[in-house]
Order: C-alpha cells, then sequence, then structure tokens
C-alpha cells in the first residue's frame, strides 16, 4: 500500500497512527516534497483485515510476540492458557503483594522492577495477553534506560506504543 | 488523462514497512521449522475419514520408538488432538522465545486451539467486527495457524505432525506456511466420493512438489469381534481405484474398529493401549513408512531425543 502525491508526483511517507478504540484506524502520510497530509481511515472491516495480517501500518514499534495474533483476535481466550515463564520483580519498599523485593542496585545493573500500582494494574490484564503485555513494557522500558515500571510509565508506553486496552 | 505512475512503478516505500513485517513473519517460520528434521501433513480434503485419530495414533507409536514427535492441530474450528492424546487443558509456559507446548502422556509435544478456549463447547469466535467476516477469517486463520507452528517453542524435532482440517483449501493453506512439505499422508476411504475428492488433494501435493505423498486407506472393511467375519464397510474399491490411477501409493490399511475411535476418545491411542490390534499393527507399519521417508531410525535419533 502506497500513497502517491499526484502534483508532486511524490511517495507519501507514514507520519503518524491513531486507534481511537472504535475498531476503526486512522493513519497519517505525508508528501516530502509539498508537505500536503492525508489521512487514510478504515472502517472496522478494513482494520480487522490488516490486523488478521499480524501487521501494523506505520510498523512495528515491539518486535511481535509469540502467538500475538490469537491472543488478541481470539474471543474467550483462556483466562489461565498462559503461566507467566517468572514472578514480576516488585520494587522494594512499596507494599509488596507477592513477588521478591528488588534492591536499588538490581534495577541499576539492568533489571526492571515494577511498583507494587504498576503490578496490580497488570493483574488486571486478562491472563490470556498478560505474558506478552508485561513483555512489551518491559522492553519499552529497558530500551529507555527506565529501571522502575510505575502506572506513569506504563501510560506514557501505552499512548506512545498505541496499545489499547493495555 | 494523466499518468500516473503505478504500485510497480514506485520503488520508495512508505516507511510502513508492511512487506518486511510480512517477510520477518516467515522468517521467525522458517527459523523454527529448520530445527525439525521433517514435517509431515495428515490431511485428506474429505471430511470424517479418520485424520486426527490416525495423527494421534501414529503420533504415539514414533514419540514410543524414541523419536522427538510434535503435533501441531491445524483444525482450528474442531480441535481435537490434544483430547485424543491425554490433554486437554494444559496450561502453556509463555516466554520471549516462545509458548512451550503441551507434553502428552506417551511424549508428544502438542498444539491445539484447545488449550486456548475458555469453554469447551463454544465455537471458535474471534472479536469484532462481526460483519465481513468472510474478508478476513480466512487470512486471520492462516496467520494463527502460522503462529502454532513458529510461535511454539517445538525446540529439535525429528517429525512434527500437522494434522489438517478438512478441505483442499486448508492444504493449500498449509503449502503456502510450510513450501517445502516433506510428507503427505492423504488419508481415504474405500467409497467412491473419497476417491473422488482424495483425487484433488493429491494433485494438489503434486503441484505443489510435496516431498513425498502417500495414501492412508482407513476403514478397510470391518472385522466382527465375535466370529472373525470380515464384511465391507463400503461398497467400491475407491482406495486401489486412486493408487492405480494417481500412482501414489498406500502405505496402510486400517480396518474399522470401535475400539480404534474408543482408544483416542479416552486419551489414549489404541496403538498403546493393545499395539496387537489389527489397527494398530496397520499404524505401527505406517510408521515404518514414515520414519523410512524421513531417512531416520530410532538408533540414530536416540541421542537427541534423550537428551
Amino acid at each position: 500500500m502506497k500513497f502517491l502525491c499526484v502534483d508532486c508526483d511524490h511517495v507519501m511517507d507514514f507520519a503518524e497512527r491513531q486507534i481511537p478504540g472504535d475498531g476503526t484506524l486512522a493513519a497519517v502520510f505525508t508528501c516530502g516534497s509539498c508537505g500536503r497530509e492525508i489521512a487514510m481511515l478504515t472502517n472496522p472491516m478494513e482494520t480487522q483485515l490488516i490486523s488478521s495480517l499480524g501487521v501494523k501500518i506505520g510498523g512495528r514499534e515491539v518486535p511481535a510476540q509469540p502467538m500475538e495474533l490469537a491472543r488478541t483476535s481470539l474471543e474467550g481466550g483462556r483466562d489461565d492458557a498462559f503461566a507467566l515463564s517468572e514472578d514480576i520483580p516488585l520494587a522494594s519498599g512499596g507494599p509488596a503483594t507477592r513477588g521478591e523485593g528488588t534492591s536499588a542496585g538490581e534495577a541499576t545493573a539492568g533489571r526492571i522492577v515494577w511498583t507494587s500500582e504498576a503490578a496490580g494494574r497488570l493483574e488486571r490484564v486478562p491472563s490470556f495477553v498478560r505474558g506478552m503485555v508485561k513483555r512489551i513494557y518491559t522492553d519499552w522500558a529497558r530500551e529507555r534506560g527506565v529501571s522502575e515500571i510505575t502506572p506513569d510509565i506504563m501510560d506514557r508506553a501505552r499512548t506512545e506504543l498505541g496499545l489499547e486496552g493495555m | 488523462m494523466r499518468k500516473i505512475r503505478t504500485y510497480q512503478d514506485v520503488t520508495h516505500d512508505t516507511d510502513s514497512g508492511l512487506l518486511e513485517q510480512v517477510l520477518d513473519q516467515q522468517n521467525r517460520l522458517a527459523d523454527r521449522l529448520a530445527q525439525v528434521r521433517s514435517v509431515v501433513a495428515v490431511a485428506s480434503g474429505k471430511g470424517g475419514v479418520g485424520k486426527s485419530a490416525i495423527t494421534a495414533n501414529l503420533a504415539a507409536a514414533l514419540a514410543a520408538r524414541g523419536l522427538a514427535l510434535g503435533a501441531a492441530d491445524a483444525d482450528l474450528n474442531g480441535p481435537s488432538l490434544g483430547r485424543m492424546l491425554g490433554v486437554s487443558r494444559a496450561q502453556l509456559a509463555d516466554r520471549a522465545s516462545g509458548v512451550e507446548p503441551a507434553q502428552s502422556p506417551s511424549g508428544v509435544r502438542i498444539m491445539s486451539m484447545e488449550f486456548l478456549q475458555e469453554e469447551e463447547d463454544a465455537p471458535l469466535r474471534w472479536r469484532e467486527p462481526s460483519m465481513g467476516g468472510f474478508i478476513w477469517q480466512s487470512t486471520l486463520e492462516t496467520g494463527v495457524l502460522r503462529e502454532f507452528l513458529g510461535d511454539v517453542e517445538w525446540g529439535e524435532l525429528d517429525v512434527l505432525l500437522v494434522d489438517v482440517p478438512p478441505g483442499t483449501d486448508k492444504i493449500r493453506r498449509l503449502l503456502e506456511l510450510v513450501p517445502d512439505l516433506d510428507q503427505m499422508l492423504l488419508v481415504t476411504t474405500p467409497s467412491e466420493t473419497s476417491r473422488y475428492v482424495v483425487s484433488k488433494s493429491v494433485r494438489m501435493a503434486r503441484e505443489a512438489a510435496v516431498g513425498t505423498v502417500a495414501l492412508v486407506a482407513n476403514m478397510v472393511g470391518h472385522t466382527c469381534p465375535e466370529c472373525g467375519h470380515v464384511s465391507e464397510l463400503f461398497e467400491g474399491d475407491g482406495a486401489n481405484r486412486l493408487e492405480e490411477e494417481s500412482g501414489v501409493p498406500i502405505w496402510a490399511e486400517l480396518p474399522f474398529d470401535p475400539r480404534f475411535g474408543a482408544a483416542t476418545d479416552s486419551g489414549t491411542p489404541l496403538v498403546i493401549t493393545d499395539p496387537d490390534a489389527h489397527s494398530s499393527r496397520a499404524i505401527l507399519a505406517l510408521a515404518d513408512r514414515v520414519e523410512e521417508h524421513v531417512g531416520i531410525r530410532a538408533g540414530d535419533t536416540a541421542g537427541r531425543a534423550g537428551s
């Protein structure tokens, strides 16, 4: 799929993607020659066709997760189908409810820790996709040198990555 | 009229990278299957011929010989392979490198839609939108099958069996994902209708240059458990006719045996519970042929299977 600025005979570049949460999608493309912008708007059926390919318009911000398509598409997924391969490392000093506390030294050494509030929020994500969502947040934090995941960090990552419902 | 360049004329990409994402998917699948010595499809094109029960018994038979065995249930809408091998509600370990498959008591690593659905009697449903499913559903299900094959940590396998649902389109779907399929076992019955349908699958497998294609004739006669009298279940000689007309050999003939179905219903294939049964002996003979064409014997795989 390519968009051509007819006046300039210039291929338009992807600029922005928005997922309003109603099943539709908006993708903005810009002409690098004249600056004109257009928005491609897809209805829910068209959006589904694209997502059925397992691809993201505008490219992927995070690597594809194992069984991502099945987990994000299946209706009635079994809540305990997937077991997290490791506990969530909670930041020390917080009201830890599960997992081991982690020292600041460990965090700075590259281990990402979660505050209890962030861990609690992650707990509310259906377990069918929880492991996948946890990895996405952790990878996002690691790439930016963030050692502690808080609800605010989750919001920032969600906005940046366009993770509706995560 | 203005001359507008065509898609092919435009070499500059839009930075969306859709093609690259699809190629990444294909590379991930190829990398995963590089650890598998042989991918063997059990298909037919025809429904109700016993593909899944034969897959379950063949998997158990090969695993019992010490081969590292995987079994992927490509029947997303009517999954049964896990149940037939004694696993119904497995919890799958979730790692960044992939999802750990379930393991049957007979040592077969399994992936099936059965493990992902909450309600046993729920038909397979995908999220919204409900309209236009005919447009995207096949694409989505092909993608999910790709994940079953490529996102599951099968590890090193001697054989990965794929239980393919009815319909030649489902065979094509698998061939698009695994174009270098090693073997395809096409299950048929003596009925003329089965011959007619399976002949289409034979042609498809040939056109796709599948490494080895063979027939498995199921429900060939019925032996009375009381008196031993053999009676025919189907009029006609469709399986033999198909062999003669297509030149595709019959590797195994299984008689109809109610215990064959009852055993897989209970989660333990008959080849395990009664290896001397007529059906079990046919399955063991089939396992011999599959193993021969993989080019492996238990002796030269013991190290890897045991490691």
